[in-house]
């Protein structure tokens, strides 16, 4: 098991601005997240947490500010295997895709792999040991359409985890999953993150998971409201400041 | 009972078919499941402008065709990419000036019209020794690059934004995946016409499609139906003196309707 430096940034967001068109999504965010950490990223919806995340990814550029990924600048990064990324994508993805369980694993191997190379049989038990760590084993074979959105979801895990990253991103997981499938995931969850040892930042609404699952959190509405463990969130006036009077409505309270 | 082998024009024909029906499901996979099924139409009627070009400069007009439709390819990823048009009325803006181009230069030199309707419904008794020879090596070519990018293309046709995540460079793969489609349009276009060809690129897929199996059993049975379909239509088309192209396309619908009845 790597050895697991609690101070060690591995994400670093400076000053981050980004504008879709006159819009500002995200105003001066700066937010650092360390080896090991378990970050629960919330706020309203259009609060900037999937820019915020597709900024990371490469997916957007920013109008300001800089991103450093493990120490390089974002624009220099090229070793993408480290960082895993599980979209939004149980809603919103073709389930007639002709592609089993393990053909949709496999991707995650590609990039390693490179152009014009063909996965081996080293990427094969990587796909299988992926597949085991999410308890799926047994579904290799099957299309991926036809799993339910729960086993699905765990595949996009798998697909993260083949690549051996240290860092996964997952874009609101849960959505459209139902809620014994959320908490055996979020089971799954915090296995990764104490057992494997692996940096996750989960987008997420829930703010009630999140406050218990995650070790982080921090809380996005156009600028960064607050970023700290979970006790002292619940503790101070940030939820209404994140999210605005609605809260007692969405708030339960643990 | 007329013996087909004995015929030169026949053995042409069926060669150049059987490589184009091998092509064609390559290529066609990955384009149906984009969403991109209208881009093979499309450059079908850009390369018609390019035998139009060919046959009225009189040069070879599958060179011609295959020119003109890699041209266009970039021009309309350009449009699309660049977000000045949708990206489907980028297709439609090719689609119809490229008619209009085909048609101004038919009418502008006479002379041509039975061999312009052999490109417009294919037939096999026009493809030339040389059509053969250059139909196998730009169809090696095709099927080696798109062999040799498969997983990428696998992926992004999955997941673009995870594929790009990954450090695929998605950009310069959805390119060559459309020049691609541009040479293989314009390589059948001697055998299916320009009318049918996005048929035989398209439908093997759909019929495949259905068997809902893994993506490379679904691109295994694609070339099976598509080299079927294409044997098949050829030979039925000697035996009752039809037309190639369409036997051929009616032969790809047929297994289409049973796969669909059967599943």
């Amino acid at each position: 098991m790597r050895h697991v430096d609690h101070t060690k940034n591995i994400i670093e967001l400076e000053h981050l601005s980004f504008a879709f068109a006159d819009e500002e999504v995200l105003h001066d965010v700066s937010l650092n997240i360390h080896q090991g950490d378990y970050l629960g990223l919330i706020g309203p919806n259009g609060g900037g947490k999937t820019t915020l995340l597709k900024l990371t990814l490469g997916l957007l550029k920013p109008s300001a500010g800089t991103i450093r990924l493990f120490g390089q600048d974002r624009s220099a990064f090229r070793d993408w295997k480290k960082i895993g990324y599980v979209p939004q994508k149980v809603t919103n993805f073709d389930r007639s895709f002709p592609a089993t369980v393990r053909e949709v694993v496999g991707m995650g191997r590609y990039a390693q792999r490179g152009v014009f190379r063909v996965l081996t049989k080293e990427d094969y038990r990587l796909v299988e040991t992926a597949l085991d760590q999410v308890a799926m084993g047994r579904y290799g074979d099957r299309l991926i359409g036809d799993l339910s959105s729960g086993q699905q979801q765990r595949v996009f895990i798998a697909r993260a985890l083949a690549s051996a990253p240290e860092v996964i991103l997952l874009d609101e997981p849960t959505v459209g999953v139902d809620s014994k499938a959320q908490e055996e995931f979020y089971g799954l969850l915090h296995r990764l993150n104490s057992d494997l040892d692996l940096t996750l930042v989960l987008v997420s609404h829930d703010i009630d998971v999140v406050a218990q699952e995650a070790t982080e959190i921090a809380s996005l509405n156009r600028t960064l409201i607050y970023h700290g463990p979970p006790k002292e969130l619940l503790a101070g006036n940030y939820l209404a400041k994140a999210y605005g009077k609605g809260l007692k409505f969405i708030w339960h309270g643990h | 009972m007329l013996e087909p082998f004995q015929y030169g024009f026949m053995v042409r024909g069926l060669e150049a078919g059987v490589i184009i029906s091998l092509v064609a499901p390559l290529i066609g996979m990955f384009l149906v499941l984009r969403r991109y099924s209208l881009m093979a139409d499309t450059l079908a009627h850009v390369a018609l402008a390019g035998v139009a070009i060919g046959l009225w400069l009189g040069l070879n007009p599958m060179m011609t065709a295959i020119a003109t439709a890699t041209v266009s390819c970039v021009g309309i990823e350009r449009l699309r990419t660049a977000r000045r048009v949708y990206g489907e009325s980028a297709l439609a803006l090719f689609l119809s000036g490229s008619l209009a181009v085909a048609v101004v230069l038919i009418s502008l030199a006479h002379g041509f019209n039975v061999e312009l309707f052999s490109f417009l419904f294919g037939s096999i008794v026009t493809v030339r020794h040389s059509d053969v020879v250059i139909i196998l090596l730009l169809g090696t070519l095709v099927s080696a690059v798109i062999l040799l990018l498969y997983k990428e293309l696998v992926f992004i046709s999955f997941d673009e934004e995870a594929a790009q995540v990954s450090g695929i460079p998605t950009k310069v793969i959805n390119t060559i995946l459309i020049i691609l489609t541009g040479l293989t349009v314009s390589l059948a276009i001697p055998i299916v016409g320009v009318l049918l060809i996005s048929a035989l690129i398209v439908i093997p897929v759909l019929a495949a499609l259905q068997l809902r199996v893994s993506f490379k059993h679904t691109i295994l049975y694609a070339e099976a139906f598509s080299v079927f379909s294409v044997v098949a239509g050829i030979l039925g088309s000697f035996y009752l003196d039809l037309s190639a192209g369409g036997t051929i396309v009616l032969v790809t619908l047929a297994i289409f309707l049973a796969v669909l009845l059967l599943k």
